[in-house]
């Protein structure tokens, strides 16, 4: 096994029986958690408003404890390697982490977007025709060349948010965790950042999405996770996950799919039929 | 001299004027005090009341002066001549550490930003009823209000920007690729090391009492 590419058994991010406690607090912010990504899976990780599922991303891409302080029990492993072992920078090639507020993660020192993208490679002491490669490819694969010149202290949210993005796919990282990727972003743009992630994926990356809109997650995922309160109540298959009917007591809004096929099939109208017309209006 | 002459030669003569205008009440108090207060000075060339002007004084104040106008000036003439990303791009070609880069970059681009957030912080208290406007006394109560979502804000934003950084592998060991390689010609190395030099020269010849610069 080498650094970079996933274990034996392809698993990119393991979390086994983690448990995290933030330094100053007295209770558990994450309390038994078991994930397991496996290579090119796209996870989806849903639940409330503060029920843990941004300290998830911070554990699971070796922030938490290393850089944010705190106490970890169980184990937390990147490619097969325990993150409390990875140096900062070891992790960040092996895993890349959007946040949520994309402005506060530009490097404030680039003053091209362009240069922003090239933060991260350049960081690692890449050659320039490969930093030039990886940035102009983030840059085509969300579809935003033409923000390459511009300021990135002066962009808009969303626009803030895709460059986000692009910083964190130019350091092509094995492992990509999002935390809510399109809070700031239309329709048109939430749609642009599902094909470039369903894009990664098909090519091996692997993918934890925290997000609110389920029906993002619902087009993407192949698998649903539900925390509340610091630990993993629901674990499976979309589909599964989506349609119990215990969802929205868990403080998970279904998808629009569900909710949809939901008030049809009351009415009468074929389950199979409502969903697979939904499926095609939607993809 | 050193410096009028490189501010002549960088064609920025013009945009200094608000800075030496910034430098005039500090100018005028360095010349005041010396010219009515320089101890021991007797030779009065003016008296005004129970003030007496001193020809020491007023050189003495004149050379002060003139020392503050070299030290704006370079100081302007710099800011005015050398974008933010060609100083960070070409120190970190000379081999400055990235964490040194990184810091005076922030400085430079934190301030600006600080001004921004400040604005929208008083938009939105505005909007909410507040008096941001009108006598000293009501702008005063303002700043409280503006403090601490500004210093509350800035530590947030310290926090994630943290993670951010890490997360961009910005403690890798290694050197860090350089994208720009700034033009350094000939003469502008001679022009350096001949400054560097010179100055060098000054101040050893002024302490060793060879030459009196004052």
């Amino acid at each position: 096994m080498t650094a970079g590419s996933p274990g034996d058994r392809g698993i990119a991010i393991d979390l086994a029986g983690v448990r995290f406690q933030y330094a100053g607090s007295r209770s558990w912010a994450l309390d038994g958690v078991d994930v397991s990504i496996r290579q090119g899976e796209i996870v989806g990780l849903v639940g409330p408003n503060d029920a843990g599922k941004s300290t998830v991303c911070l554990v699971a891409a070796g922030l938490a404890p290393n850089v944010t302080g705190g106490r970890l029990e169980g184990i937390a492993t990147l490619v097969g390697q325990p993150t409390t072992s990875l140096s900062p920078s070891a992790a960040a090639r092996l895993c890349g982490i959007l946040f949520q507020q994309p402005l506060s993660q530009l490097s404030g020192t680039a003053v091209t977007v362009w240069e922003e993208i090239a933060f991260g490679p350049r960081n690692l002491g890449l050659p320039l025709d490969e930093i030039a490669d990886r940035v102009q490819e983030a840059l085509t694969v969300l579809r935003i060349d033409h923000l390459a010149p511009r300021d990135p202290g002066r962009l808009s949210g969303g626009q803030g948010q895709l460059v986000a993005l692009a910083s964190v796919l130019a350091l092509r990282p094995t492992a990509l965790i999002l935390d809510e990727p399109t809070s700031q972003l239309d329709p048109a743009g939430t749609r642009l950042v599902g094909e470039a992630l369903r894009a990664l994926a098909a090519a091996g990356t692997s993918l934890l999405i925290a997000e609110h809109k389920t029906d993002l997650l619902d087009g993407l995922c192949t698998r649903i996770v539900v925390i509340v309160g610091g630990r993993i109540v629901r674990n499976g298959p979309t589909d599964e996950v989506f349609e119990d009917s215990h969802l929205r007591g868990l403080g998970v809004e279904p998808p629009a799919r569900v909710r949809l096929t939901r008030a049809l099939a009351e009415r009468g109208v074929d389950r199979d039929v409502v969903t697979a017309a939904v499926r095609e209006a939607t993809t | 001299m050193v410096v009028a002459v490189i501010v002549a030669i960088a064609g920025v003569g013009q945009s200094l004027r608000l800075y030496l205008l910034a430098s005039t009440p500090l100018l005028a108090s360095i010349l005041l005090v010396n010219t009515f207060f320089f101890p021991g000075a007797t030779d009065v060339i003016l008296r005004l009341g129970p003030f007496d002007a001193t020809g020491a004084g007023l050189v003495a104040g004149l050379q002060g002066a003139l020392r503050v106008v070299a030290f704006a000036l370079s100081v302007a003439a710099f800011s005015l001549t050398t974008p933010t990303d060609d100083l960070l791009s070409d120190l970190e070609r000379r081999g400055v550490g990235r964490r040194a880069i990184f810091v005076i970059g922030t400085a430079i681009g934190t301030v600006p930003r600080m001004l921004e957030r400040a604005g929208e912080i008083v938009e939105s208290q505005r909007a909410r009823g507040m008096d941001t406007e009108g006598s000293p006394l009501r702008r005063a109560r303002g700043v409280v209000p503006l403090a601490g979502p500004m210093v509350i804000g800035a530590l947030g934003d310290v926090e994630e920007r943290t993670m951010a950084l890490e997360a961009r592998a910005f403690t890798a060991t290694g050197r860090r690729t350089v994208i720009r390689a700034m033009p350094d010609q000939a003469v502008e190395r001679i022009l350096r090391w001949s400054l560097g030099i010179g100055s060098l020269l000054l101040v050893g010849l002024s302490v060793a009492g060879i030459l009196a610069v004052p």
